[in-house]
């Protein structure tokens, strides 16, 4: 199927695309790799896009002593390779964005999906959505707001965003030298939408687990609560199981089991 | 008997040598001519208005003011509905409109077309044309569309039943006394055939010629050319089909589609250039359906595990149409005389029904039934060889028709032609360390399993008229005719009325006729795919072409060196007898001279000609049909040795080994080629594909999101090893080899999974091995 029709206008400047992004139907194309099949599908009927990977205030990376903040329209791709020609990409600890970067689908979605874009689309299933909640990442929108990703992600396919509002970037706290981490999918080949997924941190005292692909925003597990038999309402047998299963797996591999 | 083949092999050009395709400089390069690629001036893109509902009755359709004269509907259009008559007794006739007017029997089939300058903007055309219907309760599973009070399909045959066939022996006496009894249900999941390259068709009425030219993405263009004369009411000579490069087929480009018919309709009809371009969801939600089977398995075996009998009843689900040209009845009737596979037995019953559901017609995909039908036999022989205590090679040794009763007549009257079934299962589990992987097992206590599994199988190819005669369906393949003819520069034209979309055929055959004449490949041009320029030819599929086509160009090179070797002779000024014709040139004992310079003479210098010279000149159309056409017989077994993750219910295939026996290898590498992709889908077929329905009738798998094909990193890298046994029955001792790599993994895969979980008491009988299938038995195990 090819797009019903829309208007496409390329902003010089971000507070172009704010004002573009104002107008009713109006939809930021950040990378494409979930709106292009929508578009083509005519399940997304936007009646004007504004693409914005080209803006220069949405691709900056900076660093303090205690994070990173990730442009939002870096892509996965940058992220798992160490960063953009000339810009980097500091670590946050256990080289973590770069090896979850690389398990997201494939290199073709990598080269052109974002960050910023992964998550105001905000599929259940996307790995940036359960990983940053995971790591207590906070976005940075273009209204000065600053939000963490559980007040940001609403619900399946629904953020906080208000209209001509755009993330900005994705604010990392830095791990500590002692932090660990798990991190699981159940996805039988690239690309495929996961059937589960768990992330587990525990750094600074503080336990969290996150389980993913719910159909919603993640469960966010923390303290006691952690454990691998969850209470997983809404899923049936199998899919409680394998959330179950992945979760276990993410606490092996952080050394929790 | 097979020719010997002769001292040109040397040349490193001929028949059995890894010479790289012809083909691929274009392909590598981007540079093929696919359906797409095709630009005529004036060209408009059309866009289906398709059912949402699986079954309905059609009220009324409504096209906007500003689009009339851009839509069509059935009552525009004067065409007839596409039909599939079979001779066999009992089958039922469905008329398959090209756009449905009364009603309509599943999700996806057309009901209006809308042209426009783009397919955007005739999408858009599309949406804006609404339909009432009266939805009608949808008929969803087979074995419910057998029950009687089922909604009907078609309501005027009175059951939903295409066909029914029956084979039966007295199994009274077996039933009584056989020590092993062994009683399965199998289910094979619907899958959708994926070509690269979809389906699409560019037509344009010739206006000099009084033509209708249609550019079809086809593996059989005579056949199509043939069904569109029908349908549109021309004489066929006013129809004329180009198949241009072809992005992969596997029997989808097989059919004649009602897109196709209507395209050639509108073509005629508005003067200028139309084109559909099939896109994905189409191709998964209405068109490329393909496999969907049931079996109620029983197997007598004697205590030793050789098998007496086997009685099966298999429903194949044949959608809601039978598809021009094989009819919906090609399935079921070829699990009734495969199902015994290379095995012997004492006696065999075998009950079929095609059954007519409200979905999309079932097409024929590589390994037709086959895939199935193998896997349904191979577990069956597991579960035989877990009662009698055998490995499972071992249970197989005892049934395999041995070399020694070469040729064989099977119990359902196939003709084996030649091999050592047995020898190629002992090769395949050499490839492997059984005894290493059996300790491996014994010490395995975690939630990976390793398991081990094997199948074996046989693939009639290039079955001829005795074989389809009786079936009586619109195409039943006859001689196979190839055009040799030389330019007047000395080159060689090949004109065959097969298409090769993949096989590698513009090579193949040129090392066939290199074979003959010695002439250079780059001086060997196979010309195929066009009606206009090739002889008659039902086409490419049933592995028929290395045989059927690589006959016909022997068989026509070899008259044409006739010709060469009588002007070369009186060029030497020797007696034709005198002279041999080969690399290149007509040589007698003292002198040579070149094919090329043959050719000037007839062509350009006919003052040098003998008088004697056959007038029919350089230009020969020879026929070619094996000494018995009831078909070759290749074999392949495969191991696949596997990972179960029993806590994720992911199968991971560790090694993957085949043994397969395609008689003489035109080209070993391009075979080779064949095995690996043909087992990619193989593997599709056991762990990924799937196209699931609601209770409704609603596909769900509507992208390749959700509908999975195996990629790159979950298709292992398969050791083939080759055995070479010549049909004594092919002009080269060939064999049809095309689709056997699609047949033998659900089987191999699926028996590797049990072994896996054999500790777990459980026991797959259903493909795809998905994730959810195998923890639901797991689950149910441990409960």
């Amino acid at each position: 199927m090819k797009a019903a029709p829309f208007e496409m206008v390329r902003p010089a400047a971000l507070a172009d695309a704010t004002a573009l992004l104002t107008r009713t139907g109006a939809h930021a194309l950040a990378g494409g790799q979930s709106l292009g099949p929508m578009l083509n599908l005519r399940l997304a009927r936007p009646t004007l896009l504004v693409p914005i990977t080209h803006l220069a205030a949405l691709r900056e990376v900076s660093e303090t002593a205690s994070s990173v903040t990730i442009g939002a329209c870096i892509t996965h791709a940058a992220i798992a390779d160490g960063g953009v020609p000339d810009i980097g990409l500091p670590d946050v600890g256990l080289n973590l964005l770069a090896r979850v970067a690389e398990g997201i689908a494939y290199r073709a979605v990598r080269t052109r999906g974002t960050i910023g874009g992964s998550l105001c689309h905000a599929d259940p299933a996307a790995d940036w959505v359960t990983v940053l909640t995971t790591l207590s990442a906070e976005v940075l929108t273009t209204d000065g707001r600053v939000l963490s990703l559980r007040d940001f992600i609403l619900g399946a396919f629904r953020t906080a965003l208000t209209p001509g509002e755009l993330l900005r970037a994705v604010r990392v706290p830095k791990l500590s030298p002692t932090a660990r981490w798990g991190y699981v999918k159940a996805c039988r080949k690239p690309g495929e939408f996961a059937h589960a997924m768990a992330a587990v941190l525990a750094d600074r005292g503080m336990t969290r687990a996150v389980i993913g692909a719910v159909g919603g925003p993640p469960i966010v597990l923390e303290g006691a609560s952690v454990t691998r038999t969850p209470d997983l309402p809404g899923l049936d047998a199998v899919d409680a199981h394998l959330q179950r299963v992945v979760l276990g797996r993410a606490m092996t591999q952080a050394g929790l089991a | 008997m097979p020719t010997k083949l002769t001292d040109r092999s040397h040349t490193g050009y001929g028949i059995g040598h890894s010479v790289p395709r012809k083909e691929d400089d274009r392909y590598l390069r981007g540079r093929g001519e696919f359906i797409a690629d095709i630009r005529l001036a004036g060209m408009q893109d059309l866009a289906f208005v398709r059912s949402p509902l699986a079954h309905a009755r059609i009220r009324g359709i409504h096209v906007p003011d500003y689009a009339v004269g851009c839509v069509f509907t059935a009552a525009d259009l004067d065409v007839r509905p596409m039909q599939v008559v079979s001779a066999l007794p009992g089958f039922k006739i469905s008329d398959q409109p090209v756009l449905a007017h009364d009603k309509v029997r599943h999700v996806g089939e057309p009901i209006a077309v809308c042209v426009a300058a783009t397919r955007a903007e005739a999408e858009d055309l599309a949406a804006a044309v609404t339909v009432d219907f009266d939805e009608l309760p949808a008929v969803v599973d087979m074995l419910a569309a057998r029950r009687p009070g089922a909604p009907l399909v078609h309501e005027h045959w009175g059951d939903n039943v295409f066909l029914e066939t029956v084979v039966e022996d007295d199994l009274t006496a077996i039933r009584a006394s056989a020590p092993i009894v062994v009683h399965r249900s199998f289910r094979t999941a619907r899958q959708c055939m994926s070509p690269l390259e979809g389906r699409g068709v560019v037509a344009v009425w010739d206006r000099r010629l009084e033509q209708l030219l249609v550019y079809s993405s086809a593996q059989l263009p005579h056949i199509v050319r043939t069904g569109l004369a029908e349908c549109l009411g021309l004489d066929e000579g006013r129809v004329r089909v180009v198949a241009p490069d072809v992005g992969g087929g596997f029997g989808y480009k097989g059919i004649l589609l009602a897109e196709e018919v209507v395209a050639g309709w509108l073509a005629r009809r508005l003067g200028h250039p139309v084109r559909w371009i099939e896109d994905r969801r189409e191709q998964l939600t209405g068109n490329a359906n393909c496999r969907e089977h049931q079996y109620e398995i029983t197997a007598y075996a004697a205590a030793d595990g050789r098998l007496l009998a086997l009685d099966a009843e298999a429903t194949v689900d044949a959608g809601a149409y039978s598809a021009y040209p094989f009819s919906a009845c090609l399935e079921a009737a070829q699990v009734a005389s495969i199902l015994p596979g290379p095995y012997m037995m004492d006696a065999y019953r075998c009950r079929t029904w095609s059954a007519a559901t409200n979905k999309p017609p079932i097409l024929p995909y590589r390994g037709v039934a086959r895939a199935g039908v193998c896997f349904v036999m191979e577990v069956t022989l597991d579960a035989i060889a877990r009662k009698a205590r055998l490995e499972p090679y071992e249970v197989r040794l005892r049934n395999l028709v041995p070399p020694e009763a070469m040729p064989f007549d099977n119990i359902t009257k196939k003709h084996f032609d030649s091999g050592d079934y047995p020898e190629c299962l002992r090769r395949a589990v050499a490839a492997i360390d059984l005894p290493a992987i059996r300790t491996r097992q014994a010490q395995e206590t975690g939630p990976l399993r390793t398991g081990v599994g094997l199948s074996i199988f046989c693939e009639q190819g290039a079955h001829g008229t005795s074989v389809y005669a009786g079936w009586g369906i619109p195409m039943i393949p006859g001689f196979e005719q190839a055009v040799a003819r030389m330019t007047p520069d000395g080159g060689l034209e090949l004109r065959v009325g097969i298409q090769s979309h993949g096989q590698g055929l513009e090579t193949t055959l040129a090392q066939v006729a290199h074979e003959v004449l010695g002439l250079p490949l780059h001086k060997i041009m196979v010309v195929h795919g066009d009606t206009a320029l090739t002889p008659y030819s039902t086409g490419t599929w049933g592995s028929r072409c290395a045989v059927m086509a690589g006959g016909a160009v022997a068989t026509a090179c070899r008259e044409l060196a006739g010709r060469i070797a009588a002007i070369g002779a009186h060029l030497l000024q020797e007696r034709v007898d005198t002279v041999r014709v080969g690399n290149g040139v007509v040589a007698s004992a003292t002198g040579s001279v070149a094919i090329e310079e043959v050719a000037r003479t007839w062509y350009r210098r006919p003052q040098d000609l003998p008088a004697s010279v056959d007038p029919g000149g350089l230009e020969v159309t020879a026929g070619y049909k094996p000494q018995r056409d009831s078909g070759t017989f290749s074999y392949a077994a495969h191991v696949a040795v596997v990972q179960v993750d029993t806590e994720l219910g992911e199968v991971r295939i560790i090694d993957y080994a085949i043994v397969e026996d395609g008689g003489v290898l035109l080209n070993p590498m391009i075979v080779d080629g064949q095995v690996i992709g043909g087992t990619a889908q193989g593997i599709g077929t056991a762990l990924y594909e799937e196209m699931p329905f609601d209770a409704n009738g609603q596909p769900l798998n509507g992208t390749l999101a959700e509908y999975l094909l195996p990629g790159a990193t979950e298709v292992p890298d398969a050791r083939i090893g080759h055995m070479a046994t010549p049909s004594p029955y092919s002009a080269f001792g060939q064999k049809g080899i095309g689709e056997g790599g699609a047949i033998g993994p659900p089987a191999a895969i699926a028996n590797a999974v049990n072994d896996a979980l054999h500790p777990f008491g459980v026991e797959i009988t259903e493909l795809p091995i998905t994730p959810r299938r195998l923890l639901t038995a797991l689950m149910k195990a441990r409960a």
